[in-house]
């Protein structure tokens, strides 16, 4: 029993790196309808930003709000530069574009700080967290974090003018064009927020997974599988299935025999898709109906 | 009724005749004028005329008749790749359903082919349609549970399934056959009959022989009725059913045809490559194959071919350019390519098709 516990607790400290990548994933599928598969390098770039500025000799937080602001304008230039003439392009060609983009970001950043393995710090310092070995002050930071996170995003969305007509442009884009919405930069504003929460989530996760260009490929995945669990829909479904994977991953790994740190990732994606197949629009999404 | 319904309405990803419809962020504008739009698929739209094809074997006939061994072997890879690409563009293209997984079943190919080839010694040209017919059973049994879903679920699906299978060929129960992490050697075979001709040579043209067949295959199978079928599926899930065709065995169908074309050319390229490991078989090469894909243009057959050569050819450019920067040029190139021809070398065809017809009525 104490064995369990254990691995739940281990379970929600590492599920709550996968809530923050899930959050920015679900808020750039809000904005424009597709899984952006370089949302992890750009999370990665960000972090890597924070930190250069930190080795200049900036603050923490100082260099986490201007890390902020400069994913915020970069992507919105990403999106205007190189996705908004693919608007009209058929929707493989985008997702074709994203994998185009996670090679030229992950190669850059190899280029600019090497791939060698960098410590990042954390405000939080990484004491045990009230006397428990599994977490530390910094993953219940984290966890905090995510959860401000989540409550500013309810309130943005559902109390602010931009929020609603961004939440209009995402669900009925001709409708709000109608009523004055000016849809294209709507995507943008969605392209920047998704990169300054992936840059919060980068700047969250650095500490435990370490600074280098790869350091997000296993966390995006996790994140993607924990949005789709959650449904793509729902911020808050989202971060309940960050949390549900990392916990699921960590029982798997340590009931199931045989199972070990090679066969967690897949355990954990078939157990996703056994839930999606009982429930095709995640746990907390809700089911689109359109008229045919 | 709503599980169909779910999964018409959360099918954002795939389209290619009214991908018009499915374009968003189009401005006010745009709307008033219209989209100038290629046409929706018009009767041999997804394949060539016969003068064309006859060029392009003509082409694939002689060229390595005046090459060194080494392109010959790239050539055989590119037909190999190409095949895969084609087997993609059946399941996506045709049927309308995405798949990441494709590296799954070109692995289970390979090791089908390798395990047959040294340890039960079959003859290598024999392990082809075992492989062939073991990677239809696979994809079958997977389209089963893949029927629920749809999109971008049955992108994770299907990824799930690409990141898993090197860690199950690693498994030690299998160990015995596959060789584990080490992998497994295979023998090239030798030109039959004594024919004057170096190995490289005759395993490609025996590749260009298998090729060929399964490209006649899959154009005269979307012609026909279960080809209809698959794009009326693609097209409109509901009206599709409302029209009498049984969606599930039709898309489960697709998932097998595809899965087993994937599957010869794994075994192809298994032979070609003498050697099979887990890693070689990783999401790298799912993802290779929708690149391909998209390159060659969704849904057209002989793009297959213009694709595989971006995905073989390109890396090794980006390469010679920059090293340190090879994964930047790499996407530099791509996002040119998806910049100047969205729709991919179908789009060009259909320039080259256009520019045809007018010289003729001059």
């Amino acid at each position: 029993m104490e064995l369990l516990i254990n691995q739940i607790l281990a379970g929600i400290a590492t599920g709550a790196i996968y809530a923050c990548m899930a959050l920015a994933v679900v808020m750039i599928y809000q904005a424009i309808d597709h899984l952006n598969f370089a949302q992890g390098e750009m999370a990665m770039f960000s972090t890597f930003i924070s930190w250069q500025l930190m080795q200049w000799g900036l603050d923490y937080w100082l260099a986490f709000l201007l890390t902020l602001a400069l994913s915020f304008a970069g992507g919105i230039a990403i999106e205007r530069l190189l996705f908004k003439p693919l608007a009209k392009a058929p929707i493989l060609t985008n997702v074709a574009g994203f994998i185009a983009l996670f090679a030229i970001i992950n190669s850059v950043a190899g280029l600019i700080w090497d791939f060698t393995i960098k410590q990042y710090p954390t405000p939080f310092g990484s004491h045990p967290f009230l006397g428990s070995q599994l977490i530390s002050t910094h993953q219940a930071g984290m966890i905090g974090v995510t959860v401000l996170l989540l409550i500013g995003l309810y309130f943005f969305f559902q109390f602010t003018r931009v929020g609603l007509a961004m939440r209009a442009a995402a669900s009925l884009p001709e409708s709000a064009r109608l009523v004055g919405i000016n849809t294209s930069w709507m995507i943008a504003l969605g392209w920047g927020m998704a990169a300054a929460i992936g840059a919060i989530a980068g700047m969250m996760i650095a500490p435990v997974v370490f600074l280098e260009p790869n350091m997000m490929g296993g966390v995006l995945i996790y994140g993607f599988a924990a949005a789709v669990l959650g449904g793509l829909s729902s911020p808050f479904g989202a971060v309940i299935g960050g949390f549900l994977v990392g916990i699921f991953e960590n029982l798997a790994g340590t009931y199931i025999p045989g199972v070990g740190n090679e066969l967690k990732l897949p355990i954990a994606l078939a157990l996703i898709i056994t839930v999606l197949v009982v429930k095709p629009a995640g746990l907390f999404g809700r089911a689109i109906v359109k008229r045919v | 009724m709503s599980a169909v319904q779910d999964a018409v309405t959360k099918n954002p990803t795939i389209d290619v005749v009214s991908e018009n419809a499915l374009t968003f962020g189009v401005d006010s504008q745009d709307v008033a004028i219209g989209i100038p739009a290629i046409d929706a698929v018009p009767k041999r739209a997804m394949t060539l005329g016969y003068g064309s094809s006859l060029v392009m074997l003509a082409l694939l006939l002689l060229v390595p008749l005046f090459v060194k061994n080494f392109i010959i072997f790239q050539l055989t890879m590119l037909l190999i790749y190409g095949l895969a690409v084609l087997a993609l563009n059946i399941l996506t293209g045709g049927s309308g359903q995405f798949s990441l997984g494709q590296s799954a079943f070109y692995a289970v190919g390979a090791y089908t082919s390798a395990i047959l080839m040294e340890h039960a010694g079959v003859n290598y040209a024999l392990t082809l349609p075992v492989a062939g017919i073991i990677c239809f059973g696979f994809g079958f049994l997977f389209g089963q549970p893949a029927l629920r879903l749809s999109g971008v679920y049955l992108a994770l699906a299907t990824f799930a399934l690409a990141t898993a299978m090197p860690q199950l060929l690693k498994l030690n129960f299998f160990e015995p056959w596959t060789g584990g992490v080490q992998g497994l050697v295979v023998t090239k075979p030798d030109a039959p009959f004594g024919l004057p001709m170096s190995q490289d040579m005759w395993l490609y043209y025996f590749t260009l022989v298998v090729t060929v067949a399964i490209y006649i295959f899959s154009v005269n199978l979307l012609k026909s009725r279960s080809g209809r079928a698959f794009m009326a599926i693609r097209d409109n899930e509901i009206a599709a059913s409302a029209m009498g065709i049984d969606v599930a065995l039709y898309k489960t169908l697709a998932f097998g045809v595809s899965a087993g074309i994937t599957g010869v050319a794994g075994g192809l390229g298994a032979i070609a490559v003498q050697f099979v490991a887990p890693d070689s078989y990783t999401i790298t090469l799912a993802i290779q194959l929708f690149l391909g894909m998209v390159v060659g243009g969704v849904g057209w057959l002989p793009g297959s071919i213009v694709g595989s050569a971006f995905i073989i050819f390109v890396p090794n450019i980006a390469e010679s350019v920059s090293k340190g920067l090879s994964g930047a040029v790499f996407g530099v190139l791509l996002f040119l390519v998806i910049f100047l021809m969205p729709h991919g070398a179908r789009q060009v065809a259909m320039i080259c098709q256009q520019l045809v017809g007018k010289l003729r009525k001059n």
